[in-house]
């Protein structure tokens, strides 16, 4: 469904330039769910950001590879077949709930706007709102319909992103850190949802993240990028059991685990990395 | 107000304007963040350019008001420097040969490159002096503005409780009277001139400066660094002036080149007004007022009108880019 | 909300009183009413005219507190003054004697009729211009724009004003350069050129203000999703960038109240409306001292007026805090 051929991203131009994707190979299949994991600054969000053009052009240059989706090629798609993918066909959820929300827009009214961009079919929308959100696990959600974001607690908030990313639908959901922001009680609430939801529908996942501690359960493979390369790529078991790259046990040797007893983080030493 | 009228007192004042300017900048070098501002100001092509025109305008405006005496009165050393241009019977037009007249023109003693006044004056000469209302406006309202400004901005920010009520209620007041209302009713109340009129512009100005000295304190304070100096034991007044102060003297000088662009404006409309400088004194906004009615002449005046104009308006464009400049070079992650 | 706007009228009762404290002692200790008389009567009076000039006005009562036997307490110049303010007995003209509320009543209709579309216009265009920047994203348009608007900032109103009138309506001979007549749709001839010079002389900062605003909206969080929901970017301005930078602007609204006061204060007096700037500029050459304190005064009303109502658009268009 999705792959990523020798895709480089850069930022600036002249001396100021620095590349953040150095030419990255990635395949999503229909149904798959990928976790793309490494610290803040490896590339991982401007990847997914990418998929559908969405980082601001300039800085960004897509200066080489492509982005086949459905056989074709993202980068060469002009503006009305973008936005025909956004949230159309790939949809988002980002890491935080309360600002990636219109603040003055009311939950019904964000989520209808998605349905009347893509689904125009969609003849009574107040019902489809209350099923999208009733899908995410809103309690009560038509009496949720005109509430504002900011009357909403931050789990809340993100399954109204949730909820807006699947009202059309989507064949590819990218969460960008969607737990990040949340309290540790929360996270949990919304991981079981995202592999609630992974089993109702049939829909890719790309799951960005940078903790390797959330990713089992519902990530079919794992990618680890490090900066802007991808270091290590297999299924998710067989990478946390047995890493091959040290970055990469690096980062698995920071997930906390229940009853152990550490007296101090692993850190990563970038310079024997290179 | 009297006191401005002696030479020497103006002559003094230029000298400790420019030892005034001479020691923030020089504190100014001590600091990192000045000393990454200029090496970026250094490589803005805009900024660098309006900074020169400023100097231009600086060097004009210090010639005229350094005064010397001579046997014929007191003159100014740009008057000196321009006294061998002729005073004319009347108007003429821009290197024109003849008054302008068109029942009987008179020769001129000299060609005049942007023709001469009502009073036959040289325009260049007088566009040239008014400079010196405008630099005085702005240099002395800055003299008043900013130091109240920045010192209650930084009380109500740093006090807060019943200080920062205090301030807010001063400054809302303030604010509360539109500006121009202000200024007018100050300037009719002490009269004309401008001792007076820094005074009403300094009264009206200072709010802006305590809101943004307030609120950038108010962010500073939440900083480590003055928790840290509270905890060792430095007095207010330590933590003030020497941990506070010069965090936000960047936001001064920027509000201080962009609010001399705004005074000069001021200067011109009140001395239109008819509030502002007095009667005599070279400004533009008084060269502005007295060229209304010459675009209705015939044969048309338009060089005295044109050329105090464009003067003032390269001085407020020039101060305009650098203030922007100074903004981009101080934060350059805002500023595109 | 409605606790919100209670509050809000609370903070102005002080601000009021400062307001009267304020043109109060610069109207009479700063300048004393024996000068004033002075000024207004000229240099030549007779001390019995400026005696009965103080008389009639009840400027010869104590300043503060009135400590003479057998009058009242209050009859002093200051108490006096704060009771008339409060009941907008806003007393005569120094000049003429003619009552003030008079003057400023007949006088309001002209200003209105130019600041009001003046007002609208620049908001609209300033808007309109500012969201169109902010669209077509182009470095070489930006740059020109923002040169432009640093342009049009840097010249005074009355250059502005001299020369409107001077090629529209001298050279060109489209509008009428001076003069006003109150009747009916032909009154709107003698306005097209002042307030189009009013909306151009305050394009330059408005636009350069609204960009930076918008631009900052636009790289909110918010502005992402959107775009990620598949919307166009005309729609994600229209509806996602306006509907929250407007929050943000009606804050900046009240800020060209002044603004327009000092438009009108030079443009009626060089078009020859008879308004409320006129009133003002020929009580300065007069000069007229009551009516320059109670301009004041009503100028202060205004703007806290403007206030309230930038504070009440300001709740409705916010849902945090309408909802509050």
């Amino acid at each position: 469904m999705l792959e990523i051929r020798n895709l480089s991203i850069d930022f600036g131009k002249g001396s100021a330039r620095v590349q953040a994707v150095k030419g990255i190979n990635l395949t999503i299949a229909t149904g798959e769910t990928l976790a793309l994991v490494g610290e803040s600054g490896s590339g991982k969000s401007v990847t997914g950001l990418a998929l559908t053009r969405l980082l601001p052009e300039p800085p960004a240059v897509y200066s080489g590879g492509e982005i086949l989706f459905d056989g074709q090629d993202v980068l060469k798609m002009g503006a009305a077949d973008l936005r025909r993918l956004r949230g159309g066909k790939i949809a988002y959820v980002f890491q935080e709930p309360s600002t990636s929300l219109n603040p003055v827009f009311t939950i019904r009214n964000q989520i209808a706007e998605a349905l009347e961009l893509h689904r125009p079919e969609v003849e009574d929308i107040d019902a489809e709102v209350v099923r999208c959100l009733d899908m995410v696990g809103i309690v009560d959600p038509a009496k949720r319909l005109h509430d504002y974001p900011h009357q909403l607690s931050g789990g809340m908030q993100q399954r109204v992103m949730i909820a807006m990313a699947l009202a059309c639908r989507p064949q590819l959901l990218v969460a960008d850190e969607p737990t990040t922001a949340l309290d540790v009680t929360v996270q949990a609430q919304i991981l079981d949802q995202l592999r609630l939801l992974k089993g109702q529908v049939r829909m890719g996942m790309l799951l960005i993240t940078h903790n390797f501690g959330i990713i089992g359960g519902i990530a079919d493979r794992v990618a680890v990028m490090f900066r802007g390369n991808i270091v290590e790529e297999g299924p998710t078991q067989s990478v946390l059991r047995d890493p091959q790259h040290p970055y990469t046990k690096a980062l698995i040797e920071c997930i906390p685990k229940l009853g152990q007893r550490r007296r101090r983080l692993t850190t990563i030493d970038h310079s024997i990395l290179g | 107000m009297k006191m401005l009228d002696q030479i020497w007192v103006q002559n003094l004042c230029v000298v400790a304007g420019y030892s005034l300017l001479g020691t923030v900048l020089w504190y100014g070098t001590r600091s990192d963040r000045w000393r990454a501002a200029w090496k970026r100001l250094k490589a803005d092509v805009p900024g660098m350019g309006a900074l020169f025109v400023i100097f231009a305008y600086l060097l004009v405006g210090t010639l005229e008001s350094l005064t010397i005496s001579a046997e014929s009165g007191n003159l100014t050393l740009l008057q000196k420097l321009a006294s061998g241009v002729p005073q004319e019977k009347s108007y003429s037009a821009p290197l024109a040969k003849t008054t302008l007249s068109v029942a009987e023109p008179k020769p001129l003693k000299a060609v005049h490159l942007l023709g001469t006044d009502a009073l036959g004056r040289d325009t260049l000469v007088q566009t040239l002096r008014a400079t010196r209302s405008a630099l005085w406006i702005g240099g002395l309202t800055s003299l008043i503005y900013i130091p109240l400004g920045v010192l209650l901005g930084m009380m109500a920010g740093y006090f807060r409780g019943w200080v920062d009520d205090v301030v807010q209620f001063i400054y809302s007041t303030v604010a509360a009277v539109p500006e121009i209302l202000m200024l007018v009713a100050i300037l009719m109340v002490l009269g004309k001139g401008l001792g007076t009129m820094a005074i009403a512009l300094g009264i009206t100005g200072w709010v802006g400066m305590a809101r943004l000295i307030r609120g950038e304190t108010l962010r500073q304070v939440e900083r480590p660094y003055v928790a840290a100096a509270k905890a060792m034991g430095q007095s207010h007044w330590k933590i003030l002036s020497s941990h506070l102060l010069p965090n936000v003297m960047h936001l001064v000088l920027i509000k201080f080149v962009l609010g001399f662009s705004g005074l000069v404006l001021a200067e011109a409309i009140l001395s239109y007004l008819g509030v502002g400088v007095p009667v005599g004194t070279p400004s533009w906004g008084a060269m502005i007022d007295a060229s209304r009615s010459e675009l209705s002449r015939e044969p048309l005046v338009w060089w005295n009108l044109t050329a105090s104009s464009v003067a003032l308006f390269i001085l407020v464009l020039a101060l305009n880019f650098f203030g922007d400049a100074l903004r981009r070079a101080f934060d350059p992650k805002r500023g595109e | 909300m409605f606790a919100y706007l209670v509050r809000r009228l609370l903070f102005f009762v002080p601000i009021i009183f400062g307001v009267m404290l304020l043109t109060f002692v610069l109207f009479f200790v700063v300048q004393s009413p024996n000068a004033t008389a002075r000024r207004v009567l000229g240099q030549r009076a007779t001390p019995k005219a400026i005696e009965n000039w103080l008389h009639n006005r009840g400027y010869d009562k104590p300043l503060l507190i009135n400590q003479t036997p057998g009058e009242p307490w209050h009859d002093s110049l200051f108490l006096n003054q704060m009771q008339r303010l409060a009941t907008f007995d806003l007393g005569a003209s120094d000049v003429t004697g003619r009552p003030l509320a008079e003057i400023f009543r007949e006088g309001a209709l002209p200003s209105l009729l130019l600041t009001v579309p003046a007002f609208f216009a620049s908001l609209v265009m300033s808007i309109g211009l500012s969201l169109y920047l902010v669209f077509i994203r182009n470095k070489a348009v930006d740059l020109a724009a923002s040169l432009l608007c640093v342009m049009l900032m840097s010249v005074p109103v009355m250059v502005y004003v001299i020369f409107g009138q001077f090629v529209v309506a001298q050279v060109l001979n489209y509008f009428p350069a001076f003069g006003f007549q109150l009747k009916g749709i032909s009154t709107v001839k003698f306005l097209v050129l002042p307030v189009c010079l009013m909306v151009v002389s305050g394009l330059g900062s408005e636009v350069r203000l609204f960009r930076a605003l918008f631009l900052e909206e636009m790289g909110q969080d918010y502005i992402r999703t959107a775009r990620a929901k598949g919307a166009s970017t005309a729609v994600v301005l229209l509806r996602h960038v306006l509907k929250n930078g407007m929050i943000n602007l009606i804050t900046l609204l009240v800020a060209s109240l002044p603004f327009l006061i000092m438009g009108s204060l030079l443009l009626e007096n060089f078009f020859g409306i008879p308004g409320l700037g006129n009133v003002l500029f020929s009580a300065i050459q007069a000069p007229d001292f009551a009516v320059v304190q109670a301009s004041v005064f009503l100028g202060s009303l205004l703007y806290l007026g403007g206030l309230l109502l930038t504070d009440i658009c300001y709740a409705w268009a916010d849902p945090r805090i309408r909802l509050q």
